[in-house]
């Protein structure tokens, strides 16, 4: 068992773990803090993957923005104080068979498929670095680009418009 | 490593947050369990493009990176929605001082 199994089987475990913890932990901030060691966990994937630029983007966009912003909204309302939001048993245990259904499905679906021996890149390619990702980015997905500055735009206003007072 | 671990890797995490969104009743934490989903669909979809960068190596330098690209598009747009609906959670605390998804269903009525 090489170093890169190893890799993998520590962060699959640590992102699964802190997922879990998000979902069940009672105090909104834990989870918040859960889910910034799983969405590293996840950028340790990307790494194992020579996703470089992925990587540094899901920590800087994911870790560093948005949770900040998630942290931000919890201070603000605080919302840190144990709150009753649990609801009722019933719903919850039909919420948890629900999803254990559906995770028992696509198992099952995709337990035969046909990739089994298909193998992943790991370590090598240079597909994922930020040179040949920006000379794909700027000549063939130039218009989606400017398009997404047009909705970065319309998210800012709407934001404003929606949080202001009154 | 071969793919299928990535799959059901993704599907084990994008699991976890179908479960936390039908569970939890606090909106924020809803909020959050769709993140946790969208970065399953991101780690399936760079797995996939590496799959495919190995096997089309031979003809195509570059086989594989739209995958990339496509992931980093997801993120684009989750960075927006989470700025709109963290918005959306703050005016409906400002009104109703609660975080309840139940007291959501005011549209029904």
């Amino acid at each position: 068992m090489g170093i890169t199994q190893i890799l993998f089987w520590f962060l699959t475990a640590l992102a699964l773990g802190s997922a879990l913890m998000v979902v069940l932990s009672k105090n909104p901030v834990y989870s918040v803090l859960f889910l910034i060691v799983a969405f590293f966990a996840i950028s340790g994937h990307y790494i194992l993957l020579n996703a470089q630029f992925l990587a540094i983007v899901n920590i800087i966009v994911y870790a560093g923005a948005i949770m900040v912003l998630f942290l931000f909204v919890i201070m603000l309302m605080n919302l840190n104080a144990e709150m009753n939001l649990q609801g009722n048993k019933l719903m919850r245990f039909a919420g948890f068979i629900a999803g254990l259904c559906l995770f028992l499905v696509l198992v099952a679906a995709l337990k035969d498929a046909g990739t089994k021996k298909q193998m992943v890149q790991m370590g090598t390619g240079d597909i994922g670095l930020i040179k040949n990702l920006g000379m794909t980015l700027f000549r063939e997905y130039v218009v989606p680009f400017e398009i997404s500055s047009v909705l970065f735009l319309s998210a800012m206003i709407g934001a404003v418009v929606i949080g202001k007072k009154e | 490593m071969p793919v299928n671990y990535y799959i059901f890797v993704s599907i084990a995490l994008f699991c976890i947050g179908v479960v936390g969104v039908l569970t939890r009743r606090n909106a924020i934490i809803v909020f959050m369990c769709i993140e946790l989903m969208l970065n399953a669909v991101n780690l399936l979809l760079v797995a996939f493009s590496k799959m495919h960068h190995l096997m089309n190596i031979a003809r195509d330098a570059s086989a594989g990176i739209d995958g990339q690209l496509f992931v980093f598009f997801i993120m684009v747009v989750a960075a927006a929605e989470v700025s709109v609906g963290l918005a959306i959670i703050v005016m409906m605390y400002r009104n109703t001082h609660s975080v309840d998804i139940n007291f959501l269903n005011r549209l029904k009525h």
